[in-house]
């Protein structure tokens, strides 16, 4: 069956048997490995993209489901030459380490920001306390966060 | 180690200077181990033993190998060469011999056109099994001289008495590093028989030695190159399916790629050993340490992996950060049919550090002395012995300056806002502000530097002069730590200019770094870059009669008397450094000698609020004082510190595999609990610089040191908040609502 779809911008249709998440079609179907398996039960947060503008566990999404959606991934948030404001904070607060959490924190913390420019701390942690990360121990990245709010929008 | 530093870098030692791969990671477009493909790859799924113990009496691969799609079905039999593996003792067949010693064993490969496949063609193999008695217990195994190794430490007078005594039994439970980044590996066909291998991986060259073994392929033939890591944490120190995925590309000649899932993930690595532990402290009036006693158990599991050099670190740090000129230490890792453990971040350190400094609390309490006085007077300080090995401590070790530190950092406010979300429990509102009692506490760790016990440790770097700039060539893994911008800045700040790369080479280019592994990189990948930069600018210098190597060329007397284009105009120009550590040997058979090449210390201080009457804990803030040495780069410092507190906030207080005849009753993210973002408490952090005897510029690795006193330091300020010793980790609630205070007796007692 075909599921069409748009992806950062890009109308895709993809043939997919059934079964698969809208993770494993955006990596394994539509060549965008930035979106990140690291569980597949929607406890990590490292598979989180935006679906018509909420953030979602990409591996929970049938990608049957995605039909007529507009999807963006970590890809779909930079270009060539410009990096998205939550990537240069990222980067800035040396709030990446082995990095695998990171694309989901990016995407999830660009959503967090485009509805609540100007997030408390707690806010902050309870909108990312979906996306585990193993080498920070977030303090870089509640810093990285904590500097995006402050900055007049 | 010293050098005279030249000026003019931006990014050099000392700077948070920017990791190099950061911007690729934040976009996306790193590529992990996982996320590599090619058109035509196969997929390979493991199938594995549904049992901890059993007798394979029927193994039929033919419903397999009939699936359209499946290119291959490999059992043990089709191993060409050695059938074992292991990184220190070769114990484990790569797929099961017919006895299967633990939950999830490998016991058949498959490879197939697509993942689905794969996996659906590893179910249908057909085995039939006769089930034996697990041994699950490590007491049991111990008794009956089912043990991996038994250390036996004598130090001084076994029959010295101390006038206050307080006794113990500790446990710790079964951790798991839950790197994010799951094992994955991708084989390529050489077209001459051989194969370029991409594992996620801690030490290409270890590796290596293993599968050509068991591949029975010349060196030259198998190439292991450093893949993109997704964490490791110790998980990735030993073999998982870096055999299996080769011999599924040798056997169908094609490109394969494995990748595990999360719950295979939680069988696929090796774990920290949950371990038993017996303590006896005696002191004199005044607080001095007068004896210490212990007996350590470890749960090995089924194969041995590294435990052997776990156990070591476990018993030579029995006695903690402090001077005691008596002690007596028996200790055993035993081989059980549980998860086969090995190593993770703080290697034994961190079982013995959480009774010892548990300890040193019911000393202070019995003494009625304030804890920080009692490790205070007894700290450990350069030129003293070891108080187990009796190895006179070389170079730096600010035990009080830490404890000192750590102690300065303000205290928190007390709770004054009601949101449930600062409160424990958080948003289940079950507890309110009114409930809630605070607590303080203290704890001091330490840790070995490197490889230790007369292992012959070395790395390799090589570095290139070339006319766009340096070249670092390494095989040393960088698992997300930020090895690869230390080794710039290290290049940059001896060679004098800030265009310098790091090239990862694989194992037929360059020889071993050693492992990421036992805080070692800095120190060691970093004192090869080092000593191979300051080489380069010698003999560039010499060459050119100059007195000084800058970003553009050789100078003397402030003018350059050959530009960087002229310096290689016969080619680049290269150094190559094997660089080791101050040697260290093999204790007596009485643990003693100089077995460790240097230390590192740290102290923690947590802050918790506990609801009493549900043994709900929240950590509001753990602070940390941390030895350095020197720091290379401060934020990648904090970096470390922060996430190595969170690694040991998870074992105090949620982190716990639960196994229960040697079955993984939780192998996933849903119910093995890691700390989230809204459980991470804030961490204040301070560094004490003080250079060590050896290592770049006098820097010491910090890895591990964050995870090992952060546990003791939160269960201590719980035990504070209600008024009762604890007694294992992760702390159950039950032991905060019951009476937790009762000793158990050892076994062994």
């Amino acid at each position: 069956m075909n599921v069409t779809f748009t992806v950062n911008g890009e109308v895709q249709t993809v043939d997919i048997s059934g079964p698969e998440s809208l993770l494993s079609v955006l990596r394994n179907n539509l060549d965008l490995p930035g979106t990140k398996d690291a569980c597949e039960q929607g406890e990590c947060g490292s598979c989180t993209v935006t679906l018509d503008g909420e953030a979602v566990c990409s591996c929970l999404v049938m990608a049957a489901d995605a039909q007529g959606t507009i999807v963006t991934t970590v890809e779909g948030l930079s270009s060539d030459d410009s990096l998205h404001p939550v990537q240069v904070a990222m980067l800035d607060a040396g709030a990446v380490q082995c990095g695998f959490c990171t694309p989901g924190i990016v995407v999830a913390g660009a959503h967090l920001l485009d509805e609540n420019p100007h997030p408390t701390e707690v806010e902050i942690r309870e909108a990312l306390s979906g996306n585990i990360c193993r080498c920070t121990g977030y303090g870089a990245i509640l810093r990285a966060f904590e500097k995006l709010s402050a900055e007049e929008s | 180690m010293t050098t005279d530093t030249s000026a003019g870098v931006r990014s050099g030692i000392g700077t948070s200077a920017r990791r190099p791969d950061g911007e690729p990671k934040v976009s996306g477009n790193f590529a992990y181990a996982s996320d590599l493909s090619s058109e035509d790859m196969l997929w390979g799924a493991t199938r594995r033993s549904p049992h901890a113990h059993a007798r394979m009496v029927n193994l039929d691969i033919t419903p397999a190998l009939a699936m359209s799609g499946v290119r291959a079905v490999l059992t043990q039999n089709d191993v060409p060469g050695e059938p074992l593996f292991g990184q220190e003792e070769q114990d484990q067949p790569v797929l099961c011999d017919g006895i299967a010693r633990y939950w999830g064993e490998p016991v058949a490969i498959v490879a197939a056109d697509d993942e689905e496949t794969a996996r659906r063609a590893a179910a249908a193999i057909i085995v039939e099994w006769e089930p034996l008695d697990p041994l699950d217990d490590p007491d049991e195994a111990a008794d009956h001289g089912k043990v991996f190794r038994e250390m036996r430490i004598r130090r001084g007078d076994e029959e010295a008495v101390g006038s206050v005594v307080v006794e113990g039994f500790y446990e710790t439970a079964t951790q798991d590093q839950a790197p994010l980044g799951p094992e994955a590996g991708f084989a390529i066909p050489d077209g001459l028989g051989g194969l370029d291998l991409y594992i996620t991986s801690q030490w290409i060259h270890v590796d290596h030695r293993q599968i050509i073994a068991c591949l029975d392929m010349e060196p030259d033939s198998i190439r292991c190159h450093p893949a993109g890591i997704g964490g490791a944490f110790g998980s990735r120190e030993d073999i998982s399916l870096h055999i299996h995925v080769a011999m599924l590309s040798l056997a169908t000649g094609r490109v394969v790629k494995m990748v595990y899932d999360r719950s295979e993930s939680f069988v696929g690595h090796v774990k920290r050993h949950p371990a038993r532990m017996w303590y006896r402290h005696e002191a004199d009036e005044d607080g001095n340490l007068v004896k210490v006693t212990a007996r350590l158990v470890f749960d090995g599991g089924a194969y041995a992996h590294t435990s052997r050099a776990v156990l070591a670190n476990a018993a030579f740090f029995t006695v903690g950060a402090y001077r005691c000129d008596n002690v007596v230490v028996d200790a055993a890792v035993s081989q059980t049919n549980n998860p086969p453990c090995g190593a993770m971040r703080g290697f034994g350190a961190v079982q013995t550090c959480f009774g010892s400094e548990m300890q040193m609390d019911r000393l202070a309490q019995a003494l009625d002395m304030d804890p920080l006085e009692l490790r205070r007077r007894n700290a450990l300080a350069p030129g003293d012995p070891m108080a187990t090995s009796g190895q006179i401590i070389q170079g730096s070790l600010p035990t009080i300056g830490v404890i000192d530190a750590v102690e300065a950092i303000p205290l928190p406010l007390p709770l004054t806002e009601d949101d449930p979300r600062l409160l424990p429990g958080g948003t289940g509102l079950t507890t309110p502000k009114s409930a809630v009692v605070r607590g303080v506490g203290y704890a001091v760790g330490i840790k070995n530097l490197a490889f230790s016990e007369g292992f012959d440790d070395f790395a390799e770097a090589r570095v290139i002069m070339t006319a766009a700039g340096i070249e670092v060539h390494t095989a040393a893994m960088e698992v997300g730590q930020g090895l690869v911008t230390v080794c710039q800045q290290i290049a940059r700040t001896v060679l004098g200019t800030d265009r310098v790369a790091v090239v990862w080479d694989d194992t037929s280019q360059i020889g071993s770094a050693g492992s990421t592994s036992a805080s070692r990189q800095t120190q060691m990948t970093g004192g090869a870059v080092y000593e191979a930069s300051i080489g380069l600018r010698d003999r560039l210098i010499a060459d050119h009669g100059g007195d000084d190597l800058r970003d553009d060329g050789v100078y003397r007397n402030s003018e350059r008397v050959a530009t960087i284009a002229e310096i290689c105009a016969g080619g680049p120009i290269e150094h190559h450094v094997q660089f080791r550590h101050p040697e260290t040997f093999e204790p007596d058979e009485n643990g003693q000698g100089d077995v460790h090449a240097g230390f590192v210390v740290a102290a923690h201080r947590a802050v918790v609020d506990v609801d009493p009457e549900l043994g709900l804990v929240r950590v509001v803030r753990v602070d940390t004082a941390q030895d350095v040495g020197r720091a290379l780069n401060p934020q990648a410092i904090t970096g470390q510190l922060e996430g190595g507190i969170m690694q040991g906030m998870g074992l105090a207080v949620m982190e716990q595999l639960v196994v229960d005849g040697g079955v993984i009753k939780n192998p996933t993210f849903t119910d093995y609990l890691i700390p989230t973002f809204v459980d991470a408490p804030d961490v204040e952090t301070r560094i004490i610089e003080e250079g060590d005897h050896w290592g770049p510029f006098g820097a010491k690795g910090i890895g591990e040191s964050p995870t090992i006193s952060s546990t003791p330091a939160i269960v201590a300020a719980i035990s504070n908040a209600i008024g009762k010793n604890l007694t294992r980790v992760p702390v159950p609630p039950e032991d905060i609502i019951g009476n937790a205070a009762t000793l158990k007796a050892s076994p062994h007692s």
